[in-house]
This record gives C-alpha cells, structure tokens and sequence, in this order.
C-alpha cells in the first residue's frame, strides 16, 4: 500500500492524423498537428490507476519529456486518474533527436529520486516505434522487466505478471521493485471525465530540464533520410482460377 | 469482407466492406494508421419479397426479354449488364432488411449518355426503373418493389472539377461521400454533410433524397449546398442545371425538383456542391443528463454561449445507447444517464474554441443540468465518441426487425413520442428508443421486435403519424418516403400539394417508369 509508480506518458502524432513526411525528408510534419497521448501510455496510466483503486498503489506519478504542449498530455493523465506530473522539458527541436535511451535514463533517474518501487510504460511508442525504453529503463537501474504485460496481479512482494509472446501468453514473477511495458490487451482506458478533468487543472505539474537531472542528452544517431512508405500498386483481375495459379507462380507466392 | 493486418495490433482486424457503417473500417492498408480494439462483424436478416409482404400492385410495366438484354449488353457490355441472380441479391435488398425485389437486371452506366440511352430505350419499352446509389436507403426507396431494372451509379464516380477559389465540386452523383469529401479536404474544403453512412452512399443518392446528417445545423440542406444538377429524364433527356454560381435567378430553379425527389421526376447524373473550408479545429464534448428538460435547457444553452462555432447537437437516450453497447461492444465514456448529447465545435482556432468548450463545460456542471460527462480534442478519441452515436442505426438491426421512424417534431414534444409509443407498445417490442439531430428538431424514433409482426405494426402505424401530425410535426424529416412512407404522406402534406405533386409527375415521367411504388400514394 505504499507503492509509489511512475508511468511514462509520450505526446505523439495522433493515429486517425495522416501522416506527412516533411519537405527536407528529415523527419514528419508535427506544426499544426493533433497530437494525442501514446495509445500504449494510456494503457500503461489505466493500468496504474486500477492498482491505486485496488489499494495497492498510493501515488501515481505521470512523466511526459516534450515540449511546453507535452503539459496537455500529462494534464490527461492527471484527468485519467494519475496525482501529479513531472514535465522533463525538451524543446520541440531537440525532441525529435531524443531517443530512448535518454528517456531510459531520465526515467530511471526520477525513479531514484521519487523512491518509485514500480515504472509502467507503453510498449512502445506509435510515431517511432522503438520499442525499447522499458528494457532499458531496467537495465539501467538494474530492476527485473516483466515487458509486454496483459495481466498484473500483486502478490505478497513480487509481481505475477502475464506476458503477450510469440504464439501465446507466459507467466512470470517480478520482484519490486521492477518495470512493466503494457501491452494491447492489458485494459481499455477510460475517458477522463468532467469532473476528474476539472479536479485535475489544480492537481501539481513539477517542472525540469534532464540537465536537472544530470542526463546528457546529446544524440546518439544521425537520421539520413525519412521517406513514405511504397504506394500499393494496382492489381490485376485474372480470368479464371488456371490463369491465376499460373499468375501466382511467375512471381513466386506458390 | 475484407482481411486487413494492422500494424502496431499484430492481430487482425476484420471488415465487412459491403454493409457497416464507415465508423468501423479502419485505416490499415498502405503505411496508414490503426489502432483500435475490436469490430464486430454484422449479420444481416434476409427478408420476405416485398411483393409478398406488402399489399402493392405491379403496374402496367413491360416484362423484360432476351431482346431487352441484348439491347443493354450492346450498350454496356456484359459486364456491366448483370443478371446473375446471386450478384443481385445484395442491390434487391436494402440495408435494414425490410423489403426486397425481385430485379433481374442490374446496369452499371458510366456517363450520363449511357443513362440517357438506357432511359430513352426503357421509356418506350415501358420497362421500370429503379435508380439505385449506394442502397442505404431507410425507407425502402432505393431497391426494386417488384422486378424494376435497376440503373446502379456504382460507376459513375469521377470528380470532374474543385474550385479552389469558389470551393464549388462538380463531381458524377456516384461518387462515395467519403471519398469525395476526402478528395475535396486536399483543397482545405469539405462536403457541407456527413451521415453515419458516408463510406458507402453516393453523393447523388444524398441529394435525391435531400440527406440531411449530423451536421445539417451548421450547414444547412442540400437545397441549399447544392448549387447544380444534371439529371437525365425518364423520356432520356438531358436537363442540364449544373449551374456552379451561387447566385442564378434565371426562371424556375428547377435544379430543386430533383433534390429530394428520391429519383422519381429523373436520375441525377452529376451535382455541384458549394464545400465550405475545412475546419482547422474540431471539439467534441460528451454530455450526461438527468432530464429532457435538462437537454432542451443545455440546447438552449449551447447556441446562446457557442453559436457561431457549433457544428452539431445531438442527442441520445439511454436505451439507444444501451444498444450500441450491448450489440455493438462499443463502450460508453461516462457512467449511465437518462439522457446524452454530443456536442461539436468547428472553428479555425483551437486554444479559442477549446477555452470556450471548457468554460461552457463549467457551467454546464456547476449548474447541475449536465452531471457528467467527457471532451475530446484528439481526432482518434473523437471518432470513438462520434462511432457510439454512428452507430446506433447499426446494433439496431442487430436485435431483428427494426420499424424505423424519422420525424421532425417541435421541440416540447420531442421525447414525449418516445414515452408514449414505449408506453403504448409495452412488452410487445423488445426496444422503443429515441436519439436524433435535436438541433434540427428531428427524431429517430426506432422499435425493435425480434421478427417482422403485421400486427405489431398496425399499432404502430398510422398511430404514430397521427400523434405527429397532432403536434403540426413531419413524418420524414430527411429519410425521405420512399416505399414505406408513401400512403401515410398526406399527415404532412396537403391534398392541393400531392395533386400537383402527380401533375409534376406525369409531367416529367409520363409512363412512370422511374421509381415506380415511391413517394405518391397509391392511386385509390
């Protein structure tokens, strides 16, 4: 019941937006663009959330690192249900060359400083995919990782956590403190509603740079070129079943 | 049905493209974006012949022949001539499974030349017609009574101009709403209308039957979005009205004898429509209340503190989302309430609109009309809010039958309809619920019984219309009358109006050939 959780929440391009690789072939529109929170961040939030209900939690911590607007997404984080937010500011330029890695760092560093016994994220994050942060995050502060989560139970000083792998589930046991990444099937998050969203415009929003938290964050990687992916090209209409076999075999399928 | 993998899910998600609302179809293919948690595949009842059902008369038409077809196959081709009776299963029947044809022939013109040669040869040959869209019809207009060819617009779908300048589109009427109004947002436009439909009806089909949708009380109805209309007469004659002025008082605006005739005075063949700007930002707030009196109070409201942004008002009742959810496993975003609204604001500056939204959404609360509820900003969330209203049409028909009304009424009466018809039903339905455009004053109004009841629907019917006309309300307000309507237009209309309505008729379509057992009353 004394269980302090931080969950990691990014602010992406939203997944109903079209997205638009930029002129210079650099990187993707963002001007102008919804964002919205990590589909796997909200999961991941939902999931810490349900625990404080169940008492087995007693504060949720929401960090975002991100630009000024990253606030919107802790402030729906705070709605959903989380008590206070940390806003680790990257300007907007910088964001798109910050990698997992220093997220990793700057997680683990505030899970040290907050004494967080628990850190859940998302999977992976819907704009570049990584997958990679949770694994990390645990690797740095040495803590077990239980990744991919669709089941987390708590019993007596560990974990027993369900995991999504390759042709099925697994069942492990984590020691505390660890990190979770939460995968599809783990809840469906709920709306923050009016009342919560109105509670949450007075909850606390805490304000630093990595640099507060001693992380370095020079990149590590140099994009070369960002490009869309292949337009699908027209298909053919065979006239019976013996032309399309015949179709199927010039290019190899069968 | 279509098997789309979606990237980030690694499972599938599968559609039925032929017969779900847009709400559910995913964009999965080609690097585009998917997350969502399930779709639920609909099964759709198959239904008695309407001849069979229904007490109608075929009329004076001729029956079609081999020489008829071969007529057609020169003209089109065979594939575009089709008789094969299981391909015509699916355009015999309409969407909510409640009448059925018995249509041999199936034509797929491509230009307006092609109809006009397939209407001048029918119009001798005495051969029925049925113009057919994207058959989402609910009133049973847009499919066959008995065995009327039917002229489907399928291919008829090239857009042919934008005007940035002017936002004026001139497109074929068989162009998918969605897809047109996806063509047009390239130009930072939009089509002024949007129906839970979109991803299947046609552009002409909207405005034959004068579609009005969810966001009517922004942009007003098509007699007035439509600025032209090329329509093909049943004699085959071209009318050309595809004036793309926004002024042109030049004689009679004949353009509006076509908009709403539901394909009865001549097939539209192209339109241009006057699209608005695309909005820049678009709100969605999700409301619950505990009152209809609430609901009117909060409408009121909502136009005083949000007018000029307000793009639409909707409203929804419990049982209607109870359906949704039930039918459909949609989830509702807030606890359970009497009563619902959807609020939508479009403007062109989000942090402006966003504050107000919120500020409304205050006193909403403080005030105690509204008791919960939730907003989106994020396009994704909106969309899952905006499926749960979609929708509804949807998981009705799911529970089997659905006796579905459409009726514009005066706002004091609005939900009074629905206790007194629940209450007149009682047990005899499996559901009686309420949810609709209440910023157009318009009601749908859907019973559901597990299987087609003629004497369920002698309580029904005409009670139903009687109480509407009581209160000086519409029996349609944008479904149209179609098939199912026809001998109950006189609750809304005239006896002076309907008479020269059949002068108008015989006027343009001497034989009758088009849409034959729709809109007119039958002849007694």
């Amino acid at each position: 019941m004394s269980l302090k959780v931080l969950v990691g929440c990014k602010r992406v391009i939203d997944y109903a937006v079209k997205i638009r690789v930029r002129p210079d072939k650099l990187g993707v529109v963002t001007d102008g663009i919804k964002h919205s929170m990590n589909p796997f961040d909200e999961i991941a939030i939902e999931e810490a959330v349900r625990l404080k209900e169940k008492n087995i939690v007693k504060e949720v911590i929401a960090v975002s690192c991100g630009p000024t607007q990253a606030q919107e997404t802790i402030r729906t984080a705070l709605a959903m249900g989380a008590d206070r937010g940390i806003h680790v500011e990257v300007p907007a330029k910088e964001m798109e060359k910050l990698e997992p890695l220093h997220v990793s760092k700057i997680l683990a560093k505030l899970a040290e400083k907050e004494q967080a016994e628990l850190v859940i994220v998302g999977k992976q994050a819907i704009d570049d995919d990584t997958n990679a942060t949770a694994q990390m995050t645990a690797g740095i502060l040495n803590w077990p990782q239980a990744t991919f989560a669709s089941k987390i139970e708590k019993k007596d000083d560990f974990l027993e956590v369900i995991r999504e792998i390759d042709g099925g589930l697994e069942t492990i046991k984590v020691k505390l403190p660890a990190v979770v990444s939460a995968d599809l099937r783990l809840n469906e998050p709920r709306y923050a509603t009016l009342p919560n969203i109105m509670k949450a415009k007075k909850k606390k929003i805490e304000k630093m740079k990595p640099a507060d938290l001693g992380v370095d964050t020079t990149p590590h990687f140099e994009v070369i070129e960002v490009t869309d992916p292949p337009a699908r090209e027209a298909g053919i209409k065979v006239e019976d079943v013996d032309t399309l076999l015949l179709k199927l075999k010039e290019v190899g399928r069968i | 049905m279509q098997v789309a993998s979606c990237r980030w899910l690694g499972a599938t998600c599968v559609r039925n493209l032929a017969r779900v609302s847009s709400g559910s179809v995913f964009h999965c293919s080609d690097g585009s974006r998917c997350y969502a948690h399930t779709s639920p595949v609909t099964n759709f009842p198959k239904c008695e012949l309407t001849s069979k059902r229904y007490p109608v008369t075929r009329g004076q038409f001729s029956q079609i022949t081999g020489d008829d077809i071969n007529f057609f196959v020169n003209l089109l081709g065979s594939h575009r001539t089709i008789t094969d009776a299981a391909e015509l299963e699916g355009p015999n029947t309409d969407w909510l499974g409640i009448v059925r044809g018995s249509s041999a022939t199936l034509l797929k013109p491509k230009t307006t030349e092609e109809v006009s040669a397939i209407l001048s040869y029918c119009n001798k040959r005495k051969l029925a017609v049925c113009p057919q869209g994207g058959n989402t019809g609910l009133v049973g207009g847009s499919v066959p009574v008995f065995d009327e060819i039917i002229i489907s617009t399928a291919l008829m779908n090239e857009v042919e101009s934008v005007d940035t300048l002017s936002g004026v589109v001139t497109c074929q009427s068989g162009c998918v709403l969605e897809a047109l109004d996806n063509h047009v947002s390239q130009f930072g436009l939009m089509v002024p209308l949007d129906l839970g439909s979109k991803g299947s009806c046609h552009i002409g089909g909207n405005v034959s039957t004068n579609a009005g949708g969810l966001r009517l009380l922004r942009y007003g109805n098509l007699h007035g979005s439509v600025l032209g209309v090329e329509a093909v007469l049943a004699s085959g004659e071209i009318v050309n009205c595809l004036s793309v002025m926004k002024k042109d008082n030049t004689g009679y605006d004949l353009k509006h004898l076509f908009i709403g005739s539901e394909g009865a005075l001549g097939l539209i063949t192209k339109v241009a429509i006057n699209c608005p700007s695309r909005p820049q930002a678009v709100n969605l707030a999700f409301f619950g209340l505990q009152t209809f009196e609430d609901v009117l109070s909060i409408y009121k409201d909502v136009k005083s503190k949000l007018g000029e942004i307000l793009s639409s008002c909707e409203f929804i009742d419990a049982s209607s989302l109870e359906c949704v959810e039930k039918n459909l496993k949609l989830k509702s975003p807030i606890s359970a309430h009497p009563f619902y609204m959807l609020i939508e604001t479009s403007g062109s500056n989000s942090t402006h609109d966003e504050e107000k939204l919120n500020t409304f959404m205050e006193e909403a609360l403080e005030s105690g009309k509204v008791t919960d509820g939730t907003i989106a900003t994020e396009p994704s969330r909106m969309q899952n809010l905006w499926n749960i209203r979609e929708r509804i049409s949807e998981s009705l028909v799911i529970e089997g039958y659905v006796h579905k009304y459409d009726i514009s009424l005066p706002l004091p009466h609005f939900y009074k309809m629905v206790e007194d018809m629940r209450q007149h039903l009682g047990t005899a339905v499996i559901r009686c619920c309420g949810y609709g455009h209440i910023g157009d004053g318009n009601l749908h109004l859907n019973i559901t019984s597990k299987e087609f009841d003629q004497e369920l629907m002698s309580r029904i019917e005409p009670t139903i219309f009687e109480w509407t006309a009581k209160v000086n309300g519409s029996i349609s307000a944008e479904h149209g009358i179609g098939f199912k309507k026809r001998n109950f237009i006189h609750y809304s209309k005239s006896h002076s109006a309907i008479a020269l309505m059949r002068q108008l008729k015989s006027l343009m379509d001497p034989n009758g050939i088009l849409n034959p057992y729709k809109v007119l009353p039958d002849n007694k």
